[in-house]
């Protein structure tokens, strides 16, 4: 048996080995990043289409500027990509701040913009920073059908209290392990069953496999599904400025200038509006994207 | 990666597993081992059976009648190539979250399966032995039911085996939509980057399948008619 | 769903050339891997007739990586192979491969009639030429028949390796699923389809070049 586990071992490194050489040699996206201000740069983002909207506007900027850029788009989550841009597997990833902060630290209060930039700034190792905030805020949001709302009399996180031990709460897979605890601490909710309902989330509210369900505040389909969004008046959720993180040793001046200029103009009503480009009218974020960097003169 | 991370590995294989085993989580409520093997098995269950219910008769006549027997095979091939992924996905948006959603691809991924296996062993009948059958009186019905069908049933057992370890793998994919099961350890602790979860759970379905695996080792030696046994041997 | 069609024409129109990236890096991600395999194979089952007691452990470990789920061997290889990385989801796909190769490799090895071994032998082939001349070209269906099955399975699991960036096809159903836009989802199944079928008759193809004397539609049971 041990032999066979040899001979299954060797043919296993036989195979990693083979497929790394082709990998070099057949994939050009291959490459991870070049080292700062090479004019190369890799830029990732996470599995949800705002997320790869806001990395295509990054790219584009880029771009227009003459930049050579590597799309690593819609992968994983920040647990994931975290990472890859702390080991330079990656330069630059939209991120953000409340939400990068909550995942570093998630016994901090912070909960305006400024408060949470500089817990961040701490928070961070060296080899990563994060530049300026744009204005633009996507936020989680615990969100209930408008049925239930109604019946319920539901208006913030804080009336969910007599009814949680009999709802059955949704979101990203993660959100679970992310939030439970801070349910449980500032609204004192424990809800009954966490189910993770991924992308589906906002359908899952809407045809009751859901009570409550997190979903981001630019979803359109809070507005086409008739879903309504609870306030969160003790700032679990806190800010959550679109803000790009980057890998120091991967990113130079002009690139990191770009990034900045593009937070400059990235504001919530414009972000929405590409939004629904993306999701309703089916465009794809790279047109989308283009012509954004275009119209606000980054281009 | 290099020895140093291979030993590694073996160090955080065992406590990522005993991490998994030994939260509390996975004992009680709705996020323990029993009760998403008991989701898991029930969907996989159900699409196995909706598939032998629409694939078997169609099967087993096809091969009876010999009749479009290469159509089967060829319409089965590209079935077989239908991505499950693309499938559960397409379900969702079409049909919601849900039962169908997952039942859908599982049952595209086990139906062809079955249907050749069925029509392959009845089709691989000893033609003499058929013949003998009709020759002694027996209706195209009896000669199906009493000679064809045992005949197939070694072939039959297989594929079913094929099938139940395929659905039982791919049942997985379901997670990617919230779906549970299985998968839900799988695609939880690959978001969080919680490799104790994902590991857990990929060894419970590797579990399940080798089980099945086995099960059907047993089935196909003790299950079969004795008559047929000793025939063959 | 509301109004939204099942297919948009117009996206696919406009989309030509996307598709056609996606579908040539599907094909590189899904059939390289089944390439790997068969080379792996060859040498594994030619062990495994030497030496039978080999054959039943090592049948046995492939069995057991036959079953593990596509989705949690991507993630688990992430930190060695790269995130978004073609090794990332060909690694995986060549131990599937090997998995179903090995054993119809052993088969067709073992198929040689024993008469027909001892007559090369009387005619002087040496172990390599009896093997290239001999065992190799009978063992061509029983190749062939795993083959097809390899590559079918091969090109359906790649796009599984879209949920961690690099699945060719398969990022056209996460594209679609997230967007609530089915249109993606059509087409990347029809596309996927269609290469399996493409790849399945080039098969069958070089069979009846290879082995024109196999007629018998499957060898193979799976």
């Amino acid at each position: 048996m041990s032999r066979a586990l040899t001979v299954a071992a060797v043919a296993a490194a036989a195979a990693m080995a083979l497929t790394a050489c082709s990998s070099s040699s057949n994939n050009p996206l291959g490459g991870s990043g070049g080292s700062g201000g090479s004019g190369r740069v890799t830029i990732g983002s996470a599995n949800f289409p705002e997320n790869v909207l806001l990395a295509s506007i990054y790219s584009q900027a880029l771009q227009a500027k003459g930049i050579k850029v590597d799309e690593k788009f819609n992968i994983g989550s920040r647990e994931v990509l975290y990472g890859q841009i702390k080991d330079g597997s990656l330069a630059i990833l939209p991120e953000y701040n409340g939400a990068l902060l909550a995942y570093l630290d998630p016994k901090s209060t912070a909960a305006t913009s400024d408060d949470v930039n500089a817990a961040l700034a701490k928070e961070l190792p060296g080899s990563l920073e994060i530049l300026n905030s744009a204005p633009a805020e996507d936020k989680d949001s615990l969100t209930v059908s408008k049925a239930i709302a109604d019946k319920d009399d539901l208006k913030s996180i804080a009336d969910l209290a007599p009814f949680a031990g009999q709802f059955t709460i949704g979101g990203q897979p993660e959100f679970k392990s992310r939030r439970e605890q801070q349910f449980k601490d500032v609204y004192g909710l424990d809800f009954k069953e966490w189910k993770p309902t991924a992308d589906t989330t906002a359908n899952a509210i809407k045809d009751g496999t859901l009570q409550v369900g997190d979903v981001f505040t630019t979803d359109p389909r809070i507005v086409s599904l008739g879903l309504v969004s609870l306030d969160d008046p003790k700032n679990v959720f806190g800010a959550q400025n679109v803000t790009p993180l980057v890998n120091k040793s991967k990113v130079n001046d002009t690139e990191t200038g770009v990034l900045n200029a593009v937070s400059a103009k990235l504001d919530t009503a414009g972000l929405t509006a590409l939004m629904k480009r993306v999701s309703v009218d089916k465009d794809d974020p790279s047109a989308v994207a283009k012509d954004w960097v275009k119209s606000n003169g980054l281009g | 990666m290099g020895a140093a991370g291979i030993g590694g590995g073996t160090v955080n294989l065992y406590s990522w597993l005993s991490q998994f085993f030994g939260d509390p989580d996975r004992r009680h409520g709705p996020d323990s081992i029993v009760h998403r093997v008991g989701e898991h098995l029930l969907f996989s269950g159900e699409a196995l059976g909706w598939a032998l219910l629409l694939a078997v008769p169609l099967g087993l006549l096809l091969g009876y009648t010999g009749k479009a027997a290469g159509l089967v095979t060829a319409l089965s091939g590209a079935a077989r190539a239908l991505p499950t992924l693309g499938l559960v996905t397409l379900a969702v948006l079409l049909a919601g979250v849900g039962d169908t959603a997952v039942l859908v691809p599982l049952v595209a991924l086990a139906a062809p399966v079955l249907l050749v296996a069925a029509c392959e062993g009845v089709r691989s009948t000893d033609p003499d032995l058929r013949d003998a059958a009709r020759g002694i009186g027996l209706t195209h019905r009896q000669v199906l039911w009493q000679v064809c069908i045992p005949w197939a049933l070694p072939a039959l057992l297989a594929g079913l085996r094929t099938a139940a370890v395929q659905v039982i793998a791919t049942a997985t994919v379901a997670s990617y939509v919230g779906l549970g099961g299985l998968g839900s350890y799988v695609v939880g602790g690959l978001a969080t980057r919680d490799f104790a979860q994902t590991i857990g759970g990929a060894l419970l379905v590797v579990l399940l399948a080798v089980a099945t695996q086995l099960l059907f080792a047993l089935l196909i030696r003790y299950a079969l008619p004795a008559g047929l046994r000793r025939a063959r041997d | 769903m509301g109004d939204e069609p099942l297919v948009r024409w117009h996206w696919i129109g406009t989309h030509l050339g996307y598709l056609r990236d996606l579908l040539l890096d599907h094909a590189v991600i899904s059939l390289l891997p089944v390439l790997f395999g068969l080379l792996m194979a060859l040498p594994l089952g030619l062990l495994c007739v030497r030496f039978p007691r080999l054959y039943q452990p090592l049948a046995a470990v492939f069995n057991v990586i036959y079953a593990l789920p596509a989705l949690a061997v991507f993630v688990v290889l992430i930190p060695y192979t790269g995130l978004a990385t073609q090794a990332t989801v060909m690694t995986p796909l060549t131990c599937y491969a090997l998995a179903v190769l090995l054993p119809t490799t052993v088969d067709g090895l073992r198929s040689v009639p024993e008469p027909v071994r001892q007559a090369a032998t009387a005619l002087g082939y040496g172990p390599w030429r009896r093997l290239a001349a001999v065992e190799l070209p009978t063992a061509v269906p029983y190749l062939v028949a795993g083959l097809r099955v390899a590559a079918v399975s091969s090109i359906s699991l790649a796009s599984v390796g879209a949920l961690v960036g690099r699945g060719g096809l398969g990022y056209l159903f996460m594209d679609g699923f997230q967007r609530t836009f089915p249109t993606p989802i059509v087409a990347g199944i029809v596309l996927v389809t269609a290469l399996a079928l493409v790849t399945d008759a080039v098969l069958l193809l070089a069979r009846r070049l290879l082995a024109p004397w196999a007629r018998r539609e499957s060898v193979v049971g799976r």
